[in-house]
């Protein structure tokens, strides 16, 4: 209402509304560039879910070709927030039954190539992989390495480009271009709503700059208060017609996982 | 024959003891059909031309409701028709884990790995090679063990006691491929008086500093690795008896990562009663990703190993080239493919590998696998797979 009455006496005069807009919007404009806006933004979604400490999640993960067959993969997940650095996460098979126990175990990092390491159980060895190209696809699906890792600020150069309404909210959209060696995508676009910087839509183009892929997650779920995660994530790739479905289940924060959880050589004594 | 029996009233007991306390028991595993076939006819005509067989690993894990405390099962069998040593049973993991803290404490059966390379696994000592499935050395029998390892920030160490030896198998005269003559396992020979009960131990040291990951070994005990020494058996045939010796092995092995290059070696020291030498095996794998703008990443390998044995002694990989390929489809298959040469630059001795698997299914998994010997030297520990060229097929069915 306030809003509304506003506006009405704004737009009742003309000029008022001239000297308003210069009132505003010019030194808005001298203040912060749409690069520092769009960094702005990132930095304030880190820091929104800044303090989730660790997590564990199920993840069933759908792939789907264009003909619409599907196969499913399911794996847990387990990551530990790391401070002035990415996180540690842990993820271990459970399907399809070939590759049942196999974990891979990644230290993520800024702007430095990821620590990764397979623990492959039918040799019982853990292998270092080298992880500095993550452009290739995770387990066959439509997602990339690349897209699944930590999501850290200093990973990609920022654009805002506009605000705009997603569905229920309004959103923030972003324009990110890797700031990482390798990656699969010359940018990506963004829509992060503004109430709580939730992550709903990205668009990734390739390195020939058409279009690729599209991400949307849906059916957010608010935990522990303050850390919002989707149940779902559907990845469209445009150019083969195959997406991938993500299902997360079973979210728990604050789990007291330790750094021990997440070592290298303890990948064989894993439940 | 009968120590290996000995096994299932204890396996029996341990199995229900463990489901009863366990809060947890996971089941998982595979049975796979296999079918072997040879292009020539082999060199002794006792040898098998084609063999269908069947194999069953089973594998039974579980943990105590406080999660400090571990058990693992794994059991591995080979229904084989033709060959009486490969129609065998092995007992691959039979462990209790404790967990406590920076500490972990393992007793019973157990197989590891150490080492980086492909063409061959130095270092990798502790366990016995279980021959008759393969003869890159990956198939390993379970050794009985008490191991204790600890984390700190400088590194992880590896305490291990070894009891129970156990023997190589090698297959029957109607095995293939195998040695021109049969290993005669029943004449088996050691060393040392213990025998058999004789106890080994080993030491590991790894660490991980930032792009490098780095292990040191040490290994005191029976050789795993038996001299094959010609002589007559009690109906008078010849035959090949495996002498185990006594041996203390000092080992490194080491990978780095620097940009799309991966470096490896492994390197050893080993000391035996009758002489002493070094081995080791050096190389590197570099990716080229997503190659012609596809999902598929093709790695490129290639390893030298160096023995300073003298030549006229059996070192299979003395003086060896691998060249190779590693490619990975990426889809939805998990498809890959492996391809090697190995080339003996001193005897120019050549063997050519390749293999492929993919999933089928969701439950299902299809393996190829085809070896070729060139140009065999008639002194080449190879000289005796000369004719035995191969194709092999399995499918196989996990749960």
């Amino acid at each position: 209402m306030f809003n509304f009455r506003i506006s009405r006496n704004i737009m009742g005069s003309p000029f008022a509304m001239a000297a308003l807009l210069m009132l505003f919007l010019v030194p808005l404009a001298q203040a912060q560039t749409a690069s520092e806006k769009g960094l702005e933004i990132a930095k304030a979604a880190q820091a929104f879910d800044e303090g989730f400490v660790d997590f564990t999640a199920n993840m069933n993960m759908i792939l789907k070709t264009q003909k619409g067959d599907t196969s499913t993969r399911i794996i847990r997940i387990k990551t530990l927030e790391v401070e002035n650095d990415g996180d540690k996460s842990l993820s271990i098979f459970d399907e399809p039954a070939d590759v049942k126990g196999t974990a891979m175990l990644t230290y993520t990092h800024g702007l430095e190539p990821d620590d990764q390491w397979l623990y492959l159980p039918a040799l019982k060895k853990v292998k270092r992989i080298n992880s500095r190209n993550k452009s290739g696809p995770f387990m066959g699906s439509t997602f990339s390495f690349e897209d699944l890792g930590s999501q850290e600020v200093e990973k990609y150069n920022y654009q805002y480009l506009r605000d705009e309404s997603c569905g229920e909210w309004t959103c923030y959209v972003i324009e990110r271009i890797p700031a990482y060696e390798k990656s699969g995508y010359t940018k990506q676009i963004a829509w992060i709503d503004t109430q709580a910087y939730r992550l709903v839509k990205v668009e990734f183009y390739d390195r020939k700059k058409s279009l690729l892929k599209t991400l949307k997650s849906n059916e957010f779920k608010l935990y522990i208060g303050k850390h919002w995660r989707p149940s779902k994530m559907n990845m469209v790739n445009h150019q083969n017609g195959k997406s991938t479905l993500l299902e997360w289940n079973n979210y728990q924060f604050k789990t007291g996982l330790t750094d021990r959880d997440f070592r290298a050589q303890s990948l064989k004594r894993l439940k | 024959m009968i120590r290996k029996f000995l096994f299932a009233p204890v396996l029996g007991g341990l199995l229900i003891a463990c489901s009863v306390v366990a809060s947890a028991v996971e089941f998982s595993g595979n049975v796979a059909a296999e079918a072997l076939l040879f292009d020539q006819t082999s060199s002794d005509p006792a040898q098998l031309d084609s063999n269908l067989t069947m194999s069953f690993e089973p594998q039974w894990t579980g943990y105590w409701s406080d999660g400090d405390n571990l058990w693992s099962t794994k059991l591995f069998l080979r229904a084989d028709g033709q060959d009486s040593e490969r129609n065998h049973i092995d007992l691959r993991e039979l462990y209790w884990l404790h967990l406590d803290g920076d500490s972990e404490f393992r007793l019973g059966v157990n197989t590891l790995f150490w080492g980086v390379t492909e063409s061959q696994h130095l270092v990798d000592v502790v366990n016995q090679v279980d021959q008759v499935e393969g003869i890159d050395g990956e198939d390993k029998l379970g050794q009985p063990m008490i191991q204790f390892k600890h984390y700190e920030d400088w590194g992880v160490v590896d305490f291990l006691v070894l009891f129970g030896f156990r023997e190589r198998t090698f297959q029957s005269i109607n095995g293939r491929p195998r040695t021109t003559l049969v290993v005669d396992t029943n004449a088996a020979q050691y060393q040392s008086s213990d025998g058999k009960s004789h106890i080994d131990y080993a030491f590991r040291y790894s660490q991980t500093f930032d792009n490098i990951d780095l292990g040191l070994t040490w290994f005191k005990g029976t050789n795993r690795e038996p001299i094959l020494s010609p002589a007559l058996n009690s109906n008078g045939q010849a035959v090949l008896i495996p002498i185990y010796n006594q041996m203390t092995q000092l080992g490194l092995d080491l990978q780095v990562i620097i940009e799309d290059w991966t470096w490896k070696l492994e390197l050893i020291h080993r000391e035996t009663s009758g002489d002493s030498f070094e081995a080791s095996t050096a190389g590197f794998e570099y990716t080229f990703y997503r190659v012609l703008n596809s999902d598929i990443d093709v790695g490129t390998l290639i390893e030298y190993s160096y023995d300073n044995r003298s030549l006229s002694e059996p070192g299979v990989f003395d003086r060896d080239l691998l060249v190779g390929a590693r490619l990975a489809f990426n889809d939805a298959q998990s498809s890959d493919m492996l391809i090697g040469l190995v080339i003996d630059t001193e005897k120019q001795s050549r063997s050519f590998k390749i293999e492929g698997s993919r999933r089928v299914g969701d439950n299902w998994k299809g393996t190829i696998e085809a070896q070729m010997f060139f140009n065999i030297d008639n002194n080449d520990v190879l000289a005796s797979f000369s004719r035995d060229d191969y194709l092999l097929l399995e499918l196989a069915r996990y749960f």
